[in-house]
């Protein structure tokens, strides 16, 4: 009887020791908590801004709440702490947010001497160029000799001067530091072309050009110069939280790619496809896998959506930005957005 | 006419066009042909302006609009700040609880107001800002935690204040009471640390809890401001005393942080204190970002005082030190006494002016992600529904800003009358 006791209470102790293994430290203070912290930026239109009545929306915000509903089963419980460009890595590494979710471009300085792991790419952006319709300008190669809007000491001024270079073309640059003031030189005329990530163009050119001009005499060329994978990250050390937060992107790609949408959730409930009961947890196992409840793709659906529903609502054609998927497609119709299976 | 007695020649009435307004424009606009001609350019100049900024602010203006793209093609879109100007005002402040930091900034407003009155000038302010801070804190949280420790520790304090500073002219009984609260409070505290009384906290709990990430707009421009001020004033004062002490040690200690204070951008100290501190603090421990800001903002207002009240203290005859010290007062008494009061009252209007300063002064916080007032007007410029107005927004928030700077330094030109009656002549 006595040995039965102490084996039993060998054992009880292995398990409460891996089960405190399992779950990292960023996880479980998160869990204590109640509610997670995401550092997101100063407003950038459709990835994170405070609307009219000061609740954080955008792209960027879903991914946070995406997460929180993945853990918590409730997507609003989310604390956002905004962040200026200069201390968004010391927060995440100081541990005053658990995610940074503000348009950081993943670089590997940044995912190894910064102590950041990178998660899922949300967003594949790159550098462009916005130019008049009345330029008559369809390619990029085409702006030999052109006034070039740009902001200064960025890497999208040096990615400019590189391009330039590299097809042996000339260029005039106009610094401007202020978003505002480079978009009025831009439309009043004195640079021919305004260069930035190709999100911003598009926030850009909707943020109304002053009339006569409209919208539509603006477009954004097809050339790319630049990779910027915009990429929620978190800090070393918790890598089951770096796998929720990194499955919950994937689980919103793979949702859209088999179609299942905050509207249709839970009719997919009752669907036969073997995958679909796996991913909305039908079928047992991926949720006590990633450590978190067995209905956590189906909450995240539920209450954020799907990426291509996310995607539309903040970016796409149901905002007034009207991004193109472009880059940010299904794999399936020749994007980048690749999610590994969820099995 | 050589017949008119000196005296009773008839007045006459002075000329028409040196009287009324006919003769004060002619003697102010139209003295000479230089001036003549100034005064019809600068009036055609100000009428071409004028109108210009009418017809667009007005009366092509557009009130009333569904989104950004409704004000296109007309003149100033003020339906954007009719839309926004609840964010511009409370920032991210649960929407449906706005009523909390529009009484928190009514009560902060009335205890600048009433403070402004000089027959409040004593205790009872004193009074005043204790229960108002308490008021506005309590409605901007919600909660108030108030631990044990911390009451000991103010205890401590205040029994600590009142033996020093009262020590020599109370009553034994009145001087009992201080030593009292004072042992209660340092006992207290021993009993705290060394973990006989168990941890307990007073908590005061009406409302839901608003933590002050949230905080946002016009609230946050005013606490940042007054309590920086307020919380300044007695480290500038400290600061000032110690910078004309005689010991070498405490001198050079105040001299250095003066110098060093002043001589760094206020946006230096933001970032210190935002980027450069949490790395220093141990892992997992972070300090409220606004405290954070809120403590810079003191340091840097706390060396700008303690310039000011250090010529306040300059401006006082030697006599007033010297016969202080022949009525055998000590230090204590002759600087709380005699000292102080006379040089504070000739620093007051600086004071106010620092104050208009730093309340401008607060919207740098907005390089570490505070949404004061002038970043809540900036973020309303996100929206892509309304992008492309910035003129009507950043003209709104320099509308509200002048409103507040403009009656503080009326405030101050009032004053500095005010407290000079006794010298004029």
């Amino acid at each position: 009887m006595r040995n039965f006791t102490l084996t039993a209470a060998a054992a009880v102790a292995t398990m409460l020791a891996s089960g405190s293994a399992w779950a990292g430290k960023d996880l479980d203070a998160i869990k204590a908590r109640g509610s997670l912290v995401c550092g997101v930026g100063q407003g950038t239109a459709g990835f994170m801004m405070a609307d009219s009545t000061g609740k954080w929306v955008g792209l960027d915000v879903d991914v946070c709440r995406a997460v929180s509903a993945a853990i918590f089963g409730d997507s609003e419980k989310v604390k956002y702490v905004p962040l200026s460009s200069q201390q968004r890595f010391t927060a995440l590494q100081s541990g005053e947010v658990d995610i940074l979710s503000n348009n950081t471009t993943q670089t590997l300085t940044r995912d190894t001497a910064l102590g950041l792991d990178f998660t899922a790419v949300t967003y594949y952006d790159g550098q462009g160029f916005l130019v008049p319709k009345k330029l008559g300008v369809k390619s990029a190669k085409e702006l030999n000799g052109a006034t070039v809007c740009v902001a200064p000491g960025t890497t999208t001024e040096l990615n400019l001067a590189d391009y330039f270079r590299a097809q042996k073309m000339t260029f005039k640059p106009v610094v401007i530091e202020k978003v505002d003031e480079v978009r009025a030189a831009f439309f009043s005329g004195r640079c021919d072309v305004y260069t930035n990530d190709s999100s911003s163009l598009y926030a850009t050119r909707a943020a109304n050009p002053p009339p006569p001009l409209k919208p539509e005499d603006f477009i954004v060329l097809p050339e790319i110069i630049s990779k910027e994978p915009l990429a929620p990250a978190v800090r070393h050390g918790d890598n089951q939280f770096a796998d929720i937060v990194r499955w919950t992107q994937y689980a919103m790609v793979e949702a859209e790619e088999y179609g299942i949408n905050s509207k249709n959730v839970d009719e997919m409930l009752k669907s036969e496809n073997p995958t679909i009961k796996r991913i909305l947890g039908v079928t047992p196992g991926m949720g006590k896998a990633l450590g978190v409840d067995e209905k956590w793709v189906y909450t995240i659906v539920k209450q954020v959506g799907n990426y291509g529903e996310s995607f539309e609502r903040n970016v796409g054609m149901g905002s007034v930005l009207k991004i193109e998927r472009g880059l940010n497609k299904l794999w399936t119709q020749g994007g980048l957005q690749y999610a590994p299976p969820i099995r | 006419m050589a017949d008119v007695l000196p005296g009773e020649r008839p007045q006459l009435a002075p000329p028409v066009d040196d009287t009324g307004p006919l003769g004060w424009v002619r003697k102010n606009l139209f003295s000479s042909w230089g001036n003549g001609i100034t005064t019809v350019v600068l009036i055609v100049a100000i009428g071409w302006i004028l109108s210009g900024f009418l017809h667009w602010a007005v009366f092509t203006a557009t009130f009333d609009a569904k989104s950004g793209a409704e004000c296109r093609g007309h003149g100033a879109c003020w339906a954007l700040i009719r839309e926004k100007y609840r964010y511009i005002f409370f920032g991210s402040f649960p929407y449906e609880q706005h009523w909390r930091p529009l009484f928190a900034v009514v009560a902060m407003l009335a205890m600048l107001i009433l403070s402004s009155d000089r027959r409040m000038w004593n205790k009872r302010l004193i009074a005043i800002w204790g229960v108002g801070s308490f008021v506005a804190f309590l409605l901007m949280f919600g909660q108030i935690h108030i631990s044990l420790g911390l009451i000991l520790f103010v205890a401590l304090a205040a029994g600590g204040l009142g033996m020093i500073l009262r020590g020599a002219i109370a009553t034994p009984g009145e001087l009992n009471g201080w030593r009292a609260l004072a042992a209660v409070g340092a006992l207290g505290l021993i009993g705290r640390i060394t973990g006989v009384i168990p941890t307990w906290s007073l908590a005061i709990a009406p409302l839901s809890y608003v933590e002050t990430g949230l905080w946002g707009g016009i609230p946050v421009t005013l606490i940042l401001a007054t309590y920086g001020l307020v919380f300044a004033f007695p480290f500038g004062i400290l600061l000032a005393l110690g910078r004309r002490s005689n010991l070498p040690l405490i001198k050079g200690l105040c001299v250095g942080f003066i110098e060093l204070i002043r001589g760094v951008p206020l946006i230096s100290l933001l970032i210190m204190a935002s980027v450069m501190l949490p790395l220093f603090l141990p892992s997992g421990m972070t300090i409220d970002k606004f405290l954070r800001a809120q403590v810079a903002v003191i340091l840097f207002a706390g060396a700008y005082i303690a310039e000011i009240i250090r010529g306040g203290l300059q401006s006082l005859p030697k006599g007033q030190f010297e016969a202080a010290d022949a009525m055998g007062l000590n230090y204590v008494q002759k600087t709380t006494l005699i000292i102080l009061p006379q040089a504070l009252r000739v620093v007051i209007p600086p004071l106010i002016n620092t104050f208009i300063g730093f309340f401008k002064d607060t919207s740098l916080v907005l390089i570490i992600g505070i949404f004061d007032f002038l970043n809540t007007a900036n973020q309303a410029l996100v929206d892509p529904n309304w992008a492309g107005f910035p003129g009507e927004v950043y003209l709104f928030a320099a509308f509200i800003y002048f409103c507040f700077c403009y009656s503080m330094s009326r405030y101050s030109k009032h004053l500095e009358i005010e407290l000079n009656k006794g010298t004029r002549r």
